[in-house]
């Protein structure tokens, strides 16, 4: 039993981090048709700029402090990215994807060359460093921030998009955008808001991640991007609710997976994947994948 | 009087012409109807006013070029559309589809006079607009463009697929709208066409066949046959 408290709370922990990764993915693909390859990086820069400030900063002090900055650091380097690389590119979807993959190897490559190859371990304040006994288990404590973040991103995203005016933008777009346009609304604003708001989430991964494993690398980013990129196919492209789905069903098979034999867990999720696609085609939500 | 002329329109799409020089005006008041067989390019026409297609030669609106503007741009200068696929975005509800459509300063009155035309949406504002059927989708299109300050209406087959009760009254509602907003209308069935548009262009394979008064051109079966595919002997239309 203990054991199987712990695999799920490590696996919803997971789950977290890929909503909070592949919620921008999905939006920004929903919304602008964008196979955004450089989303990744945006999770590596949040992680170091947040490690920069925990490491100036102790203790909650230092924990809020890198949130704020990594939220900050990926929105504003996502925004400059639609600004100066997707924007010029619309309506070229090859070059696009070309831009965005050099992009997603070029800043990996860049938070090396400034902070080192090896990870750089990132020290967590004595009340988040600890466990908390769940029915006999010892679940870190750090597990509960990452979905308890996650849980309010997605009620926030869900208000965003349901509420407001920009998120009925955001939701018409995603269905078709020519049309949001022939009613006078300039959707480039909302692919610039929808960029950011993406990097935000993905910079704030990048935190998480960090704080999770209890280091920053360079290839963080990256290797978190892979399992956003299943998350996004299983939840469905501009779904806010099936990629939460998504990234539960990923995260705890990955886990249960990974129990059973440590050379099964990455396999799972293709295999997951593969499944969903071929005989059901359809993703989680039952849409056409 | 013109509120649009369109003058050598040419639009290429995946490397293949569409429209070769196509060249008409639609009148400030009434409705103009653009007709033609299939596939000739009254919907290329359309989408190249909206801006939705890039296109080549002038699209003047009142005396404005449209061509290299960006679709929200003319659409801001009040041109409303209502696309073939009547484009309504089925994962959001009627309120909000129209919500969407309403201009920032949005009068009550204009949401009165949508309500009016076509009450089924004020009762099913709640409802999600991809379970209404074919006409209330319909209605929904032309209700939403309806809540903006339109100068002028394009409106792209607006009864295909409905059946003639529903599509006598999406006509009647058009009517009723034309009395204050001229509309530029692409329509395949006649008997519509007849009661409402005063003008007709006939495109031809991405040409300009025919311009004239609408009973003139029904009138003639020589004609209506040999540039619309359909026989008007006897007063008989489509």
């Amino acid at each position: 039993m203990t054991t199987l408290v712990l695999l799920t709370a490590t696996g919803l922990g997971l789950a977290a981090l890929y909503f909070l990764v592949a919620s921008g993915l999905s939006l920004i693909f929903g919304l602008m048709d964008v196979l955004n390859f450089a989303h990744g990086a945006f999770v590596s820069i949040g992680g170091y700029v947040g490690w920069t400030v925990a490491d100036h900063l102790s203790g909650t002090f230092g924990l809020v402090g890198s949130l704020l900055a990594g939220i900050a650091a990926g929105a504003a380097v996502a925004a400059a990215t639609e600004l100066a690389v997707i924007r010029p590119l619309y309506g070229r979807p090859l070059d696009q994807v070309l831009a965005t993959v050099g992009l997603g190897l070029a800043i990996p490559a860049l938070l090396q060359a400034i902070w080192g190859a090896d990870s750089r371990t990132w020290l967590l304040p004595g009340w988040l460093a600890g466990t908390v006994n769940v029915a006999g288990a010892h679940v870190p404590t750090v597990r509960f921030l990452l979905i308890g973040i996650a849980v309010a991103l997605l009620i926030a995203l869900r208000l965003l998009l349901g509420r407001t005016r920009a998120g009925l933008i955001v939701r018409a777009g995603v269905e078709d955008r020519e049309m949001v346009t022939a009613l006078g609304i300039d959707v480039r604003r909302a692919n610039s808001a929808v960029f950011a708001l993406g990097g935000a989430a993905a910079g704030l991964a990048g935190v998480l991640y960090g704080l999770y494993q209890g280091s920053v690398s360079p290839g963080d980013g990256t290797s978190l991007l892979v399992f956003a990129f299943v998350v996004v196919v299983l939840g469905g492209a501009g779904s806010i609710t099936g990629t939460a789905v998504a990234a539960i069903a990923v995260g705890l098979v990955q886990q249960y997976a990974d129990y059973a034999s440590a050379s099964l867990g990455d396999e799972s999720v293709v295999i997951l994947l593969a499944a969903v696609l071929l005989l059901r085609r359809r993703n989680l939500q039952g849409r056409p994948a | 009087m013109s509120l649009l002329e369109i003058a050598d329109l040419r639009v290429s799409l995946g490397g293949s012409a569409i429209l070769h020089g196509v060249t008409f005006d639609v009148a400030a008041s009434g409705v103009t109807a653009l007709l033609g067989r299939n596939g000739v390019g009254k919907t290329t026409t359309a989408k190249a006013i909206l801006g939705l297609y890039a296109s080549a030669g002038s699209i003047r609106f009142d005396g404005r070029e449209l061509i290299g503007l960006p679709t929200y741009a003319v659409a801001r200068l009040g041109i409303g559309y209502v696309p073939e696929d009547r484009g309504v975005f089925s994962a959001l509800t009627v309120a909000e589809n129209m919500r969407l459509a309403e201009p920032r300063d949005r009068a009550t009155a204009a949401y009165d006079y949508v309500y009016e035309l076509f009450p089924v949406l004020k009762h099913r504002a709640a409802q999600s607009a991809g379970t209404l059927s074919g006409g209330e989708q319909q209605m929904l299109a032309i209700g939403r463009i309806l809540l903006r300050p339109n100068r002028l209406l394009v409106v792209d087959e607006p009864t295909k697929g409905l059946s003639p009760k529903v599509a006598a009254e999406v006509a009647h509602a058009l009517k009723e709208v034309a009395r204050t907003v001229p509309i530029l209308l692409i329509e395949q069935n006649l008997g519509v066409v007849r009661t409402m548009a005063g003008r007709s262009v006939v495109l031809d394979t991405g040409r300009v066949a025919h311009r004239g008064e609408t009973r003139d051109l029904l009138a003639n079966p020589v004609l209506t046959n040999q540039l619309l595919g359909v026989s008007t002997a006897n007063g008989v239309s489509s």
